[in-house]
């Protein structure tokens, strides 16, 4: 019987037959359009209008389309910061989840005493709003937050972490705090990935003498891919949107794409010049997603 | 076996249980529980902006209740912008169901010509006694009025009695000038080691309120028209100085009563509804007086809420009734003991307020009638652009103090936007600013 | 280095040890074990103080709270805060469509999203990648640019200020998480076990409900995790959806940022408990097959 296909990289490569082989067409398969049909209708009638309408609103102006309001907003003296601000997040934040997340989910895979109250507990800042856990962390890093409070009774100066001139500390304090926040989203990912690996592969490896590091590196990671990708995509999406926690850390002095959205759209009550933020917000994290996909595309796919 | 017999049953499974899934839907929309205390059918929608926080709503929907008499009021307080998808989305779908929109004049404003027209409602409140600058308020820049007022409020110094040890010789606290003020600060500064002295500078603090109605008027005379003459040069120059000896933490400020009530700050300007809460348990430990004056006069901004009634709304005569009822005297004086919102009717304060109340409104009182009191009114007529004109003067704050940018350069800057912005609006000019129509920055 | 050893099992009292046996594995086992447990106890630190910061703030005093150092100890305990919040207009009627909310979202994401899920995983279809990004094209757009259309649309057809409105625009929301999700679990469940029962006589159907799915709960369960918690979190979208009818955080959450700081603490702690609950329910499901052989 032929070894089950999802452990690829278990299974010898085999070269596709033929001369120019490519990997073979896919056909419309109609029991998979009526699986994915309803999820389509359900998202076309729900989104469809507000979508066209809300893209349309990028380019509204008071004389039909236009494209006015991609530079006011280009324009605005806070744009370009938040635009560097939010990809220096993202660059330095995935990474630290991603490694972090694998550490907690291998963690408790290694099945301590405490196990299941450990992954309860680092499962919970799931369960916190992005307001919420913005609250908490204001009152840990403000003036005379709790983290002063602790230095204070060590004898050492308070330190203003939030000050608008300071701004790598206002970097590490949203780092931090979107760290606790979200990091938990893929540590439950991975974890319902592992599930799902069979441990005789590691265990044949083990027994091979491969070393730790390299049955993660072989055997464990190509397994977790899918989890991964899909890890990766959401987490980068969802990424992109949040802003709640930098603006109760930092108000306007750390901006975020997504902030200025809505400031645009609240409190300059410009809809329009939101709308192209928000297009903006979109388009890159259509690329990263489409990224994704070809990057870390299953290999046992094309050979079906 | 068919396959295909095996498709179908899973397909008519399916099936069913979308169906079944869909035909609840209506079930479901009969399931939800109403969370405006009272409402359902004959009900008038309140839909407001003030009195969010827990304990004002509570305060407030006490006030409503004894004043409503029998008519029965959903008050549902909100964040400013589901304020504005709301009236906005029914507006546009013409299936208003709002009652009473109830929000600050620069809430209401982008609304003006969607505003039931109330000149009957007006003349049934003629005794009210409303100021003639409220009264034109009201019309938000069209021919009628299009909310009757609600509240008024203003801002004032909120101190801290430990700090008016540092206090110059030979002031007044009742009448600073901004010099002694700047003073002051700098004392407090070099006797306690860290700036005392605190500004709402946050992303929602109102500290454009300052520049536009306070500082600048004080120092030019003018709001609009004098932004970038060599007086305003001196304001900024003067806030950048002010700057330095202010709390850098106020730029994360919304209300200053939490920082004054922790400590942080001994001294603040702020709106009075968001200084309450610092004063109100130890209204002993606390002064407040009106704001200082500079070279051309006192200046101070009145801020007015009003309650507007949407073109469409159900329920017209019940809002009406209801409008009526709070802007009886004794309504707008429960309310200012309970929230701390002034009447805009012409009534006797009286003289039983609760501490902290009391200590507010001898410094409004003050303020008014102070000999060298000057007027200045929000912006009036500039509809959506209301905002914007806002943030410019957060700009300049921004880039004058956050970012040390040259003051004139600045100014200049930001006043050929607030040209554009008035070249296109055509409005004329409201207090300070000189009567002039239409409007032009200098 | 048989020494050692003799001399360590000879204090112990234990049987006569066999010679040229290496205890160093064990050692190093042990240590391990140790320090495992040392960087599960970093973590939890981590993650559960801010947690605990709430709970204590929530149930403090207002005036503790305004003073400075701030107490790490719970010595000024006070229900005052949680009670008025509690007390205020609409908690338990939020409350109420809250939950509602949350279980019809959960019940209506798995009926849509669980077919889509085993299809993307499943079938090699073309579009499949176009797909994915379609879902993913709702969630890239912050939806505050789609209030007002998304708003009149609910009005135009009647469903405005209905927990039905909310159900759906918290479905449409988590239906890219659960889809890709379960595709990723479902990718993981041998295609061999599934034949198998196919062969034996069970239909497509058959096969899924009762082999792959029941491999695929830890998936599942991830999914809804995250589903109920999205639904029960999200404040922006119920909040214009509904006006008389609304959501514990529509009711609650915006007006808490202009309250006073207890109030906040109060409100944001109280938010948290019901989440807290559903994932303390859901968790064994995620860790239920750990480590099981290939079936």
């Amino acid at each position: 019987m032929a070894a089950p296909d999802a452990p690829a990289a278990a299974r010898p490569h085999v070269p596709p037959a033929g001369p120019k082989a490519r990997a073979p067409r896919r056909k419309g398969n109609p029991a998979a359009l009526l699986l994915i049909a309803p999820s389509i209708v359900f998202m076309t009638l729900l989104f469809g209008w507000p979508m066209v309408s809300g893209i349309l609103q990028a380019f509204g102006g008071p004389e039909g389309l236009t494209t006015a309001n991609f530079t006011r907003m280009v324009q605005d003296p806070y744009f370009w910061s938040s635009v560097g601000n939010t990809l220096l997040l993202i660059v330095v934040m995935i990474p630290i989840q991603f490694v972090l997340a694998l550490a907690m989910a291998l963690l408790i895979r290694a099945k301590p005493r405490g196990a299941s109250a450990y992954f309860y507990i680092w499962a919970i800042p799931l369960a916190v709003s992005d307001l919420a856990a913005g609250l908490v962390w204001l009152t840990v890093f403000t003036d005379r937050g709790y983290l002063n409070s602790l230095l204070a009774s060590w004898g050492l100066q308070p330190v203003s972490w939030l000050a608008y001139d300071n701004y790598p500390s206002m970097f590490a304090t949203v780092l931090i705090a979107e760290v606790w926040r979200a990091t938990s989203l893929v540590f439950v990912i991975v974890v319902a990935g592992l599930q799902s690996i069979p441990k005789d592969y590691e265990e044949a490896a083990g027994v091979f003498g491969a070393s730790f590091w390299n049955r993660l590196w072989h055997v464990t990671l190509p397994l977790l891919r899918p989890s991964l990708q899909t890890a990766l995509i959401l987490r980068t999406i969802l990424a992109f949107q949040t802003f709640a926690v930098a603006l109760a850390l930092t108000g306007q002095n750390f901006p975020l794409v997504v902030g200025e959205t809505y400031r645009w759209y609240t409190g300059l009550q410009d809809p329009n010049v939101a709308s192209a933020l928000a297009l903006v917000v979109m388009a890159v994290s259509m690329v990263t997603a489409v990224g994704y996909l070809k990057l870390l595309r299953d290999q046992t796919e094309a050979a079906r | 076996m068919s396959v295909t017999a095996h498709h179908d049953v899973s397909r008519r499974a399916l099936l069913k249980g979308g169906l079944t899934v869909l035909a609840a839907g209506p079930v479901l929309a009969a399931c939800g529980v109403n969370t405006s205390g009272s409402g359902g059918k004959g009900s008038v929608s309140f839909l407001s902006t003030q009195f969010a926080p827990v304990e004002e709503r509570q305060k407030y929907e006490a006030t409503l209740k004894k004043f409503a008499g029998d008519i029965s009021v959903a008050y549902n307080p909100v964040d400013t912008g589901v304020f504005n998808t709301t009236l906005k989305s029914q507006l546009a779908a013409g299936k208003v169901e709002v009652g009473i929109a109830g929000g600050l004049h620069g809430d209401l404003a982008p609304f003006a010509s969607q505003l039931e027209d109330l000149s009957s409602l007006m003349n049934d409140l003629s005794s009210a006694g409303y100021s003639k600058d409220v009264a034109e308020l009201a019309k938000l820049g069209t021919d009628v009025p299009r909310y009757i007022p609600w509240i008024q409020a203003t801002y004032v110094l909120a101190i801290n009695k430990k700090a008016l040890q540092w206090l110059p010789s030979g002031a007044d606290v009742n009448k600073l000038t901004y010099d002694q003020y700047l003073a002051w600060a700098k004392a407090a500064k070099d006797a306690s080691g860290r700036p005392v002295f605190g500004l709402p500078a946050g992303p929602k603090g109102l500290h454009h309120r300052f520049y536009q109605g306070f500082l600048l008027p004080s120092f030019t005379g003018g709001q609009i028209t004098t932004f970038r003459n060599q007086d305003a040069v001196n304001a900024w120059t003067y806030m950048r100085d002010l700057w330095a000896n202010t709390n850098p933490a106020s730029t994360n400020y919304d209300f200053m009563q939490e920082p004054l009530a922790n400590g942080e700050v001994l001294v603040a300007w702020d709106h009075v509804a968001r200084l309450i809460n610092a004063v109100k348990d130890k209204p002993d430990d606390w002064q407040m007086v009106p704001a200082p004056s500079g070279p051309k006069g006192r200046g101070y901004l009145l801020i007015v809420g009003g309650m507007a009634v949407p073109k469409g709304s159900p329920e017209k005569d019940k809002a009406f009734e209801l409008i009526k009822a709070l802007s009886k005297p004794e309504a707008q004086i429960e309310t200012l003991k309970s929230n701390s919102f002034f009447p805009v009717v012409k009534t006797d304060i009286g003289g039983d307020l609760p501490g902290g109340v009391a200590l507010e409104a001898k410094a409004v009182k003050a303020q008014q009638e102070a000999s060298d009191a000057l007027l200045a009114l929000p912006p009036v007529g500039l509809g959506d652009k209301d905002p914007q004109v806002s943030q410019l003067f957060k700009n300049c704050f921004q880039e004058i103090c956050l970012n040390n940018s040259d003051v004139k350069a600045t100014l200049d800057r930001q006043g050929a936007e607030l040209a554009k912005i008035m070249d296109s609006l055509n409005v004329p000019c409201w207090a300070p600013d000189p009567k002039m129509s239409p409007c032009k920055v200098a | 280095m048989s020494h050692a050893t003799t001399s360590r099992t000879a204090a112990a009292g234990a049987a006569r040890p066999e010679p040229g046996v290496d205890r160093r594995p064990l050692a190093r086992q042990r240590r391990n074990r140790v320090l495992l447990q040392v960087a599960c106890i970093l973590i939890t630190l981590f993650m559960a103080v801010p947690i605990y910061l709430i709970a204590l703030a929530a149930m403090s005093s207002r005036q503790s709270l305004q003073k400075f150092p701030l107490s790490f100890i719970p010595d000024n305990f006070s229900t005052d805060t949680m009670q008025t919040f509690l007390q205020s207009t609409g908690i338990l009627g939020g409350l109420i469509n809250s939950v509602q909310v949350g279980v019809f979202t959960l019940v209506l994401s798995l009926l849509i999203g669980i077919p889509a899920g085993y299809a993307v995983a499943r079938f090699a279809f073309r579009g499949r990648e176009p797909y994915q990004l379609f879902l993913l094209f709702t969630r890239a757009l912050p939806i505050v640019v789609l209030s007002v259309p998304l708003a009149q649309l609910f009005l135009q057809t009647g469903l405005y200020d209905s927990v039905f409105a909310v159900v759906l625009l918290h479905t449409a929301l988590a239906l890219p998480t659960t889809i890709l999700i379960t595709a990723s679990v479902f990718l993981g469940v041998p295609r061999d076990v599934e034949e198998a029962a196919r062969i034996f006589g069970c239909s497509p159907l058959q096969a899924f409900l009762k082999v792959v799915l029941p491999m695929a709960v830890p998936g599942i369960a991830a999914a809804s995790i995250f589903t109920f918690v999205m639904s029960w979190n999200e404040v922006l979208g119920a909040s214009i959806l509904t006006l008389n009818q609304r959501t514990l955080p529509a009711q609650v959450l915006s007006s808490l940022s202009e309250s006073p700081l207890a109030y906040r603490f109060a409100g944001g702690f109280l938010l948290v408990i019901p989440a807290l609950v559903f994932i303390f329910f859901m968790r064994r499901y995620l860790t239920n097959m750990w480590g099981s052989t290939i079936r």
